[in-house]
């Protein structure tokens, strides 16, 4: 059977059909209890697993993060809420220098299979320091898998399937979508890392987005229908591992690509595809591949300024067209 | 120091006496493999702290947790590791403990609950409590010991977890070993106020100790280790002590922040090792002449550990993608992981 519930439901049953199964899962983080965070993704939790296992913190990202990581390498399955992505930088070296290397830098003997749940997205007029979509800073680090669920069937399989991999996780939810609803299963599902989705298929053009942007590209896509222009929408679902194969063939069918992503341009996750694309399947290509990432700005509060930032549909049409007409857009 | 208790001890100090040369006899033999350029790297030397490391681990079980830092041999020697496997991990071999890819910063024998040496300044402080989290979450009895210096001490990541373990009474005891210098700068130079002060600001009970003194650290944790298995905790301890070399080993000429006259003063009044070896010697629980037999018998099992480590094979390079996620053999050939 399935039904409609929001990313914010799904996320919800995910934790709690995982706490159910097995107890060393527990939950920390800011105002996680009895508020079930800012967004209420957490709410009713505490009452069935008690303050023992959903844990309010104080405001310590990095201490709380540490803790997170000791108790994983101790037997426990922490998830830690970061209440906003752009607290990443506080906890980076907890995260990046500790959870990232404790496998590595003990031969394979010590694990910390943890999960980072963090969130992502602009447009929801919070400013430079409530709006980044920093997925790009950690999945530079090796020792990290992560994943950017674009709906809320995504969101529960991908959390499910982190809370039971012995790595440490980041998820990435957009912060918009938490009222979203999607088709989701009342039977338990998982979903692979490092299998994308195709969610469109086409022939013209390939259309590769994460989290977000695939709502983006779906819509661009049913857009370029009517010009007649047949795109395929590929959603990585976890950017580390990245199923880079499902994204080669796809090129390799339509010969042409835009990666589409929240995150600053620069540097960034558009800029890794769009290097793999280039890479390994320039032969195949039509045109230039395209990246459409976040505008190398801060993101500012005032919506006349904050939506020239982020990609939308109209843009990735507009680009799709113009790589399928031959048109150069990035000229030298 | 205080009186031998009784005979059935004696085994308890001959082991705390041994832990300690053993020490002495690793750091002794990794600064040789530095000073003739055989080690990769750099490593910096525990001699002069060895009460600390060993006065505490003699408190502990294989079960209980340790976290140590960037100078950790003493550590890791405390808390049960073997000479060949360090040596190995040293000079990083295949059969070093963490298969060569630690090294001196990151060794550990995490069969015997060390949970890695962390070459972040303050950097395990978070993964000790966390520890303790497992243990009271869990329901088991094992206490974790997180080592630190008084360098660390700056680090704000301690005062977050120092609030987090008091407010949930969790079994962990801070031990900053105060060897007077926070790298190549004096530790009044940077830390205002008291330290023992910063815990009990958490409300946590702090203790103050000779870290010289192997038995009165050895009796001090024992109390503590013995309170966090009956639901207490945290702990704090100070435990002022000395590092006879510099910073790290390369650091020689270091009289523009510590003269030669402190150092010379340290080892000749207050070496944790000659002065129990005296206290054993007082208390007619061994002879000199049996005292210098173990001395003997030790630097011998460092200087064959050591011709063992020198002729052991390097890792595969094969191994180099290895380790990097838990349940993935090679991350290169992970999807997506093709970055050669």
């Amino acid at each position: 059977m399935t039904r409609e519930i929001t990313l914010s439901k799904a996320v919800n049953e995910a934790i709690a059909e995982e706490m159910r199964r097995d107890a060393s899962v527990i939950l920390l983080g800011e105002d996680v209890a009895e508020a079930g965070t800012p967004f209420k993704v957490l709410s009713g939790l505490v009452e069935e697993f008690g303050t023992d296992r959903i844990i309010d913190t104080p405001i310590s990202e990095p201490g709380f993060m540490g803790i997170a990581v000791g108790a994983a390498m101790t037997g426990l399955r922490p998830v830690v809420d970061l209440m906003f992505g752009d607290f990443l930088y506080l906890v980076m070296d907890q995260l990046c220098n500790q959870a990232a290397k404790t496998h590595y830098m003990s031969g394979g003997k010590l694990t910390a299979p943890l999960v980072l749940r963090t969130n992502m997205g602009a447009t929801r007029r919070s400013a430079a320091q409530h709006s980044q979509s920093l997925q790009a800073l950690v999945a530079h680090i090796p020792g990290l898998k992560v994943a950017m669920p674009s709906s809320a069937y995504e969101a529960k399989g991908l959390l499910k399937t982190a809370i039971r991999d012995d790595n440490p996780v980041v998820i990435f939810e957009d912060k918009l979508m938490y009222q979203d609803k999607a088709p989701v299963p009342e039977e338990e599902y998982l979903i692979p890392f490092g299998k994308a989705h195709i969610k469109r298929e086409g022939r013209d053009v390939t259309l590769v987005a994460t989290s977000s942007m695939v709502q983006v590209a779906e819509e661009a896509a049913e857009a370029l229908a009517g010009d007649g222009i047949s795109a395929e929408v590929i959603d990585p679902r976890t950017i580390v591992p990245l199923d880079e194969q499902t994204i080669l063939n796809s090129v390799r069918k339509t010969s042409r690509a835009i990666v589409i992503d929240e995150g600053h341009q620069s540097y960034g996750v558009t800029a890794e595809i769009a290097a793999r694309i280039g890479e390994k399947a320039f032969y195949h290509l039509d045109a230039p591949v395209i990246r459409m990432g976040a505008m190398d700005v801060p993101v500012p509060f005032s919506p006349a300024l904050e939506d020239l930032t982020v990609p939308n549909a109209a843009g990735v049409a507009e680009n799709a067209r113009r790589i399928c007409r031959g048109e150069l857009i990035h000229a030298a | 120091m205080s009186a031998a208790k009784n005979r059935h001890n004696t085994e308890d100090y001959l082991q705390m006496y041994r832990q300690m040369v053993r020490i002495r006899a690793f750091e002794d033999s990794a600064n040789q493999l530095y000073l003739s350029a055989r080690m990769p790297g750099l490593t910096h030397m525990y001699s002069g702290q060895e009460a600390v490391a060993v006065g505490i681990c003699e408190a502990l079980t294989d079960e209980d947790r340790i976290t140590s830092t960037h100078r950790g041999h003493g550590h890791c020697v405390a808390k049960g590791a073997d000479f060949k496997a360090m040596f190995c991990e040293l000079l990083g071999k295949a059969e070093g403990y963490c298969r060569g890819k630690g090294g001196s910063m990151h060794i550990a024998d995490q069969s015997h609950g060390n949970l890695g040496a962390n070459a972040i300044v303050g950097g395990s402080m978070g993964i000790a409590t966390g520890a303790a989290l497992s243990a009271k979450r869990l329901g088991r009895e094992f206490v974790t010991v997180c080592f630190f210096g008084d360098g660390a001490t700056a680090q704000g990541l301690w005062y977050e977890v120092m609030n987090m373990a008091a407010l949930w009474q969790l079994p962990v005891i801070y031990a900053c070993e105060n060897n007077g210098y926070s790298e190549y700068t004096r530790t009044e130079e940077i830390a205002a106020g008291s330290l023992i002060a910063r815990a009990q600001a958490f409300g946590i009970e702090a203790f103050q100790v000779d870290g010289q003194d192997v038995l009165a650290v050895n009796e001090l944790t024992q109390q503590l280790v013995g309170r966090c298995r009956t639901g207490e905790g945290p702990f704090f301890i100070e435990l002022d002590t000395y590092r006879y070399h510099g910073h790290h080993v390369g650091d020689i000429n270091r009289d523009y922040y510590r003269s030669r006259d402190e150092e010379a003063e340290w080892k000749k009044v207050r070496d944790p090792i000659t002065n129990f070896g005296k206290w054993l010697i007082d208390q007619k629980i061994m002879s000199a002449d049996e005292l210098v037999a173990i001395d003997e018998e030790i630097t011998s099992d460092a200087q064959a550990a050591v011709q063992y480590a020198l002729d052991a094979p390097y890792p595969d390079g094969n191994e180099v993608d290895m380790h990097v996620f838990s349940g993935v053999d090679h991350a290169l050939e992970y999807p997506g992981g093709a970055h050669r």
